[in-house]
């Protein structure tokens, strides 16, 4: 059966958990959605702007020198890092301002939280002219301010979130009020394959180019498919990307790597899968990091973009059902992980890819025969190096 | 018959309408709380809503968001709002609904929070985050329980999903005034007239309107078309304002009574 059904459900996941005010205009977008995907229109300018504009299709690079260092492993990386303005993100705006263009919507919002998702919004709109309004806590404001400036600079309006938190969950609460507040003219660009239906199926769409293009890619250089995919999680947007092209491909193992932050022993991690309870945020059913009372706990990760206490639902789904296997790793493991790029390819990348990278190194202590793994590298550490540069070379 | 269901009955036989006063539960704590629910129906309030804090309360504005926080801050649990209630039935009859968001909900376990809730003496549920098409089982749990539940009109919600609305909500419909989070504003917009009238030739139900209204003007002016008036907002300011004060529950009392006195005229 192919998911979501009609309202949006992965077996017990998804869903619209949403204010009144929001339900016409999501069964309105949905509508939007559709029609757009079937008309060869949309599909030609949407694959235009993705070749012109943000630089597809990206390589798929084999990592000879690491997959050496792992002796069983033959790794090879899906290059999502040397997109325009940095992250596998842009794949998603893009699409989704298609959409806001084809619905007449004249001023678009984002919540952010490293502040990957908000310059790729920021680009989308200076691209398109459109009013673009970012919602970032005002911690993150803070920690990321290079991303900020990058922002501004396009012309987008990035607002501080003051309430609760001051993080990205504060942001998403934040968003959304505007969207409900201002829902005739306002398009709402969510981030990852998260929020109410139709998003996460919307975002799973604009975003599977990557597995479209990995997996042509990687029968052409090695004539068969690889052994097992492997890619972060936050919301999961760059992990559904790769996937989903391969859901009917049964031998291919997919693994989704959440932050485990300090550790999963304790407070400070991001693992809603490996650790959370089923629970409803962001208008979505989903697995969440809560107390036993249902309030929304505060995640921790070295990297921001990984810093979120929900997950995408059709992730809970795959959990529920075996079809991927979600593990995690430390903000330490990942730090190394990026290192050890650095080091043996000259590729510096995101500390949210590097928790993938991360798993490598176990998964190469396991496995005892040769195996393929195909990694989504779905960021470039650039944004990174002020965290970086303070941990491993402070004087 | 439901205390909620009583009371409109009521209130139509007279020709009045109803006011429904929304306070959050545990701010500034628990014990208040008991005091203002007593002190509102020595105000003439029709119905409590008791709000339920959340951590992440998307559809409420800067007001009830600050009002949340300080009780969660002060440990406040669904639980302990039961127990509140327990404690509120032995002194009063007043008709109370809880209004929460639906992840604690699902977390306490729908059909156990409704056997709670009732045996502690809630009437009615109001869950914003819980459309129709998310409210199956949550529906028929209520139902089962002779809890209302309670469900939303927006401005945005077009005629056919109004009338699938009205005929799912018990206790009454909640008419969201404006495209809009919780919160008081200056102006009340003028194509709610049109829609509560499109809405009460739908259903017999009561219709309440609720989000914006923070002034006695704007009270009697939305009394005027509709079978009642919900304020939070308004009242969550005046309590923090007010929370250091001694007699704050009178004060408090003073401030609703101008409300009732507004939707009653």
């Amino acid at each position: 059966m192919k998911y979501p059904d009609k309202n949006g459900h992965y077996g017990q996941f998804g869903g619209r958990y949403v204010p009144e005010t929001l339900m016409t205009l999501l069964l309105d977008l949905e509508k939007e959605f559709r029609k757009a995907i079937k008309d060869p229109s949309f599909r030609k300018e949407f694959a235009f702007y993705l070749r012109e504009f943000a630089g597809r299709p990206t390589g798929l690079y084999l990592a000879s020198r690491l997959s050496r260092e792992l002796k069983t492993l033959k790794v090879y990386l899906k290059r999502e890092d040397l997109l325009h303005t940095g992250a596998h993100k842009v794949n998603n705006t893009l699409g989704q301002i298609l959409l806001a263009r084809r619905m007449k919507k004249t001023r678009v919002i984002a919540e952010t939280g490293a502040g990957q998702h908000g310059v790729a919004t920021a680009a989308v709109c200076a691209l398109f002219g459109l009013k673009c309004v970012v919602y970032m806590g005002a911690e993150d404001v803070e920690r990321q301010s290079l991303n900020v400036a990058r922002m501004r600079l396009m012309g987008a309006q990035v607002i501080p979130v003051e309430s609760g938190s001051k993080t990205l969950k504060d942001a998403m609460n934040e968003a959304i009020r505007d969207w409900v507040t201002n829902v005739k003219d306002t398009f709402y660009i969510i981030g990852t394959v998260a929020g109410p239906h139709p998003y996460p199926e919307m975002v799973r769409e604009f975003q599977s180019i990557i597995g479209i293009e990995a997996r042509k890619q990687f029968l052409a250089k090695e004539k068969k498919l690889p052994d097992i995919l492997l890619a972060c999680v936050g919301g999961g947007s760059n992990a559904m990307g790769l996937f989903y092209p391969f859901l009917d491909d049964k031998h291919v193992k997919f693994i989704g790597v959440e932050a485990a932050g300090h550790g999963l022993h304790t407070m400070a991690h991001s693992a809603a899968l490996c650790k959370g309870g089923v629970g409803v945020l962001h208008g979505t059913k989903s697995r969440l990091l809560q107390d036993a009372d249902g309030q929304v706990q505060l995640a921790h990760s070295i990297s921001a973009g990984l810093d979120y206490p929900g997950v995408g639902p059709e992730h809970a789904h795959y959990k529920a059902t075996g079809r991927a296997e979600y593990v995690a790793i430390t903000d330490k493991e990942a730090l190394v992980a990026a290192q050890q790029l650095a080091r043996t390819e000259g590729i510096i990348p995101a500390l949210e890819s590097s928790h993938a990278l991360a798993y490598l190194t176990k998964l190469a202590r396991k496995v005892k025969t040769p195996t393929t793994v195909l990694v989504c590298l779905s960021g470039r550490g650039d944004k990174d190096m002020n965290t970086i540069k303070d941990l491993l070379f402070h004087e | 018959m439901n205390r909620i269901d009583n009371k409109f009955t009521q209130l139509r036989a007279s020709g009045k309408k109803a006011f429904i006063a929304f306070l959050t539960a545990g701010d500034p704590d628990l014990a208040a709380t008991e005091k203002l629910i007593l002190a509102f129906e020595r105000a003439g309030v029709d119905i409590v809503e008791i709000g339920v804090p959340f951590s992440d309360p998307l559809a409420d504005g800067p007001t009830i968001q600050a009002a949340s926080y300080r009780s969660l801050q002060k440990g406040t649990t669904l639980a302990a709002i039961l127990e509140l209630v327990k404690r509120v039935r032995r002194h009063s009859d007043i008709p109370l609904a809880l209004m929460t968001y639906y992840n604690p909900v699902f977390n306490f376990g729908e059909e156990k929070f409704a056997l709670q809730a009732r045996a502690a003496g809630v009437d009615g549920i109001i869950i914003p985050d819980l459309p129709l098409e998310e409210a199956n089982s949550w529906r028929a749990v209520a139902a089962r329980e002779g809890l209302a539940a309670v469900f939303f009109l927006a401005p945005t919600t077009g005629r056919e999903r109004m009338g699938a609305v009205a005929k799912a909500s018990t206790g009454f419909i909640y008419y969201v005034s404006i495209a809009g989070i919780t919160g008081a504003r200056q102006a009340v917009p003028s194509e709610i007239v049109a829609k509560i009238r499109l809405a009460k030739t739908l259903t017999d139900k009561p219709v309440c309107v609720g989000f914006g209204v923070s002034t006695p003007a704007q009270a009697s002016a939305m009394a005027r078309i509709a079978d009642g008036v919900i304020v939070g907002s308004a009242i969550v300011k005046e309590i923090n304002s007010n929370a250091k004060a001694k007699d704050m529950p009178r004060r408090v009392q003073r401030f609703v009574a101008g409300l009732v006195r507004a939707v009653k005229r």
